[in-house]
């Protein structure tokens, strides 16, 4: 059933060999401009590439976790959390457990890093694991480590890198030339002759080397966010597929789409990470072309339209019926490979869903606030009135009054 | 000469697809052995959580004993089945053990202090989630079996299968609803 991955990154690859070669373009125009050698502009570009390439396939989940503010957690701080994680490892074959993080933040949102199967890591914030009920816990786990799975982590960072190279690349050469235009056009025009013999091809080919500089960033992003679209509906039929239960990721989408804080720690890089746009705001409309995630009430739509299977053909079948076009997401020797796939049933919920629906709430949010306060040092002192008190770190060691009635505490 | 090449060539080339092929193949029937082995992981998980679980509803005021008399016989008989090797005997055993434990569950409902009781919530929060665990390797273990049986029967990685002995098809497993699930008592509000 693994299959797939391959299938989807032909078309993947395409748009990545079209990205590469913008990077090729800018390194031959900065090269024949500043030195009237292709080659020297080449290495330049390569070299600066391979170089933030490098520090993103080796360090980059470290500083994606690290710019979150996410913090590791272990079974023991949220056992729901780290058991549907687990579960959801087993239902894909990955050999490995990813490390699971928690963000302390309210805005509703995951995303999944690591460089391949064996340095991955799951994290999502706080706000997100107050609302989400096991189902829909489960939907959305399935949708990151499938983002795992299909090694979509290290493609999405790997373009990141190559749009950030072209971007810085043709941010400062055209910063440079416009410079050189305007200060010094008699030094311009005197290399310019040496290479091309005529003043005013050369300035054709200077005006057509800007307009290149400008607008192969914008392309490079649209490729970007292209891929990354792509990838997301593909994540999303993974985790109906794992969990056997597209209604579970359908509500946690809903309940994504209610809401729109922004994640604090997000930045346009780093976006196509997450299981939903972290910038969304729900007064501006989000244009179709420039969005590195599908429209969220599309992606439910789509799920909820796959009617009685969960397999990779129900969801082609629903994303071309949703999307009213005949090319599918999923290419037809992958949906074919897999076959007919049932759905389970809502799962009988663990302890939060025994409950009535407001408690639900209540035990959710305060499971995760009291695993944040236990993550952030605090003491719990548990008064004889009933309150319970949670004491900073920088007030333990003194004497603590409760403020409901009054004892006082040794903290 | 150039005759000798071309020979040369496509023993190489033809070697080439049966080490790639071969290797295909051992990897995906690794893949099936260590997806069964996740399932037996996640029921040894299973035997040793339910005698706490036993234990702490046993301290509860008139809980129902044939429930958990139930409980504890099915573990046993399932942990006898497992070492017999006979996996439509154990299959059926572990049936019937789901099917005493989602029933205990149902009566559980009854009595709102054991619901209340943070060690009885943990224990109930892993046996969900172990039941999960085991029907999510229970499906990967198919996926898997899907993906090798499709290996040793299509064009061309058949007629290596053929050679090496790989073509034996793996069982697929069935979660089947057990006589203990089927009188599970449903509840009604």
């Amino acid at each position: 059933m693994w299959e797939q991955i391959r299938a989807n990154r032909v078309r993947s690859i395409i748009l990545v060999i079209l990205m590469g070669a913008l990077l090729v373009l800018i390194g031959w125009i900065i090269g024949m401009v500043f030195a009237g050698n292709a080659i020297a502009g080449l290495v330049i570009a390569l070299i600066v590439w391979g170089f933030m390439s490098l520090i993103a396939y080796f360090q980059g989940d470290s500083i994606l976790l690290g710019v979150a503010g996410a913090k590791k957690i272990q079974p023991s701080d949220h056992p729901r959390l780290y058991n549907v994680v687990e579960e959801m490892k087993i239902a894909s074959g990955l050999e490995k457990m990813p490390d699971v993080y928690i963000i302390d933040d309210p805005a509703l949102n995951a995303f999944a890093t690591g460089r391949d199967v064996n340095h991955a890591s799951v994290a999502i914030t706080s706000g997100l694991l107050q609302k989400l009920n096991r189902d829909e816990l489960q939907g959305v786990i399935g949708h990151e480590i499938s983002h795992i799975k299909n090694r979509d982590v290290l493609l999405m960072s790997m373009c990141g890198v190559l749009l950030g190279t072209i971007v810085i690349l043709s941010f400062y050469a055209s910063r440079v030339m416009m410079f050189g235009a305007i200060a010094g056009g008699g030094g311009n025009r005197r290399s310019s002759r040496n290479s091309n013999g005529g003043g005013g091809g050369a300035i054709i080919i200077f005006i057509i080397a800007i307009l290149l500089m400008i607008l192969a960033p914008i392309f490079a992003q649209l490729i970007y966010f292209a891929i990354s679209r792509k990838r997301e509906y593909l994540a999303d039929a993974s985790s109906a597929l794992y969990t056997r239960y597209p209604e579970g990721l359908a509500s946690a989408l809903e309940k994504l789409a209610q809401s729109s804080i922004p994640v604090k720690s997000a930045t346009q890089a780093t976006a196509p990470m997450y299981i939903a746009n972290p910038f969304r705001n729900k007064n501006v409309s989000v244009n179709d072309w420039t969005s590195t995630h599908p429209p969220i009430q599309e992606r439910i739509r789509i799920l909820r339209a796959m009617g009685g299977g969960a397999a990779y053909s129900n969801y082609d079948q629903a994303y071309r019926t949703i999307k009213n076009t005949n090319s599918g997401i999923i290419s037809d020797n992958t949906a074919a490979a897999v076959g007919a796939v049932g759905l389970r049933a809502a799962v009988a919920e663990g302890p939060v869903e025994t409950a009535a629906p407001v408690d639900d709430k209540m035990t959710r949010t305060r499971e995760v606030n009291d695993m944040m306060y236990r993550m952030n040092d605090y003491k719990t002192i548990q008064c004889e009135c009933g309150a319970k008190l949670k004491v900073p770190p920088s007030m333990q060691g003194g004497v603590i009054k409760c403020p409901r009635c009054g004892r006082t505490h040794q903290a | 000469m150039w005759l000798i090449w071309v020979i040369l060539g496509i023993v190489v080339i033809i070697i080439i697809f049966l080490a790639g092929t071969y290797n295909g193949l051992v990897n995906a029937r690794n893949v099936v052995k260590n997806a069964w082995a996740q399932i037996d992981v996640q029921l040894k998980r299973r035997y040793d959580l339910i005698p706490n679980l036993v234990e702490t509803v046993k301290g509860y005021k008139n809980f129902e004993r044939d429930t958990l008399e139930a409980v504890t016989k099915a573990r046993t008989a399932a942990q006898t089945a497992s070492t017999s090797g006979d996996i439509a005997a154990r299959s059926a055993a572990e049936g019937e053990l789901t099917g005493a434990l989602s029933r205990l569950m149902v009566v559980v409902e009854k009595y709102p202090d054991l619901k209340a009781n943070q060690n009885f919530l943990a224990l109930q929060e892993e046996l969900t989630s172990t039941e999960n665990k085991i029907s999510f390797s229970r499906q990967a273990y198919n996926d898997q079996v899907l993906q090798y049986n499709n290996k040793t029967q299509q064009f061309p990685s058949n007629i290596v299968a053929g050679m090496f002995g790989f073509n034996k098809e793996q069982a697929f497993l069935q979660a089947t609803e057990s006589d203990a699930e089927k009188k599970a008592p449903k509840v009604s509000f």
